[in-house]
């Protein structure tokens, strides 16, 4: 019944949405732990005072990679180059599993975030984002008079 | 070169696979391995033999009071194991390790080397 409320396509491109937002790996194999679910693998966590974003994202230059926060929605988007050699050259690929071309995720945040103290830093392949969340508000006594 | 995968069932803690790319020239071959969080201290490059194993450990930073929401790199620790050919050169292999990603150079011995031959018209 609910879907008659929204036109179009609306639940599926939700699902869609939500399944590239946020897409826990539940398999059991978790050998590969670099599976299908896209580049660069995320771990996310919060403490009290912020959310801690962990990309794993080896062999990238810190300048390309393209990381804002809009609306509570964090996006990370950039090109990662390949490194084989050209096709027609004199070698021969025998193996080709690490990820090349255009990537991006999207983490969606907390409501208590604060975009402007966002941080990043990127060392041994690991881009960790930091974005502190509000103090939680007061609980404010209103005096009855 | 080929995958070896019987060293990876340890009991504990599943592993996980780094993925590579793997070519080869006249000269020998190359790979690259993806390996983010780990630092040059906890990458094990071994080649012994006709084998070749790759390891590592993720440094996460620790942070107080963090509680994981969502994750993907389930593990912290990275392992892989090929075989290598008669033909190649352990022993000159080069590595080099920069933002996460290994890249190894093994070179093939001497006589494994293409040798283009003249051929004289008398």
């Amino acid at each position: 019944m609910f879907r008659t409320l929204f036109p179009g396509d609306f639940f599926s491109d939700l699902n869609r949405l939500q399944r590239q937002l946020l897409r826990f790996s539940g398999d059991t194999g978790s050998i590969r732990g670099f599976g299908r679910s896209g580049f660069p693998p995320l771990n996310v966590g919060t403490t009290p005072d912020s959310v801690e974003i962990f990309a794993f994202a080896p062999g990238l230059d810190p300048a390309s990679i393209d990381l804002s926060i809009e609306r509570g929605l964090l996006s990370l988007s950039g090109e990662r180059r390949n490194e084989l050699p050209p096709e027609e050259g004199k070698s021969a690929i025998h193996i080709n599993e690490r990820f090349s071309g255009n990537y991006r995720r999207v983490v969606s945040l907390s409501d208590d975030i604060d975009p402007e103290t966002a941080s990043a830093s990127y060392k041994d392949g690991v881009l960790h984002v930091q974005v502190k969340r509000r103090a939680a508000a007061v609980p404010r006594r209103i005096d009855i008079r | 070169m080929s995958e070896t995968t019987q060293t990876t069932d340890r009991a504990e803690a599943p592993v996980l696979q780094p993925p590579v790319d793997v070519f080869e020239d006249d000269y020998g071959i190359t790979l690259y391995a993806d390996m983010p969080g780990v630092p040059k201290e906890k990458l094990h490059v071994r080649i012994d033999a006709e084998a070749l194993a790759i390891e590592g450990e993720i440094d996460f930073p620790t942070i107080e009071g963090l509680e994981a929401s969502h994750v993907e790199v389930q593990s912290p620790r990275f392992q892989r194991a090929f075989t290598l050919g008669k033909e190649l050169d352990g022993e000159k292999a080069q590595a080099e390790f920069k933002n996460g990603v290994l890249k190894l150079r093994i070179p093939k011995l001497e006589q494994a080397k293409p040798r283009k031959i003249e051929v004289r018209i008398d």
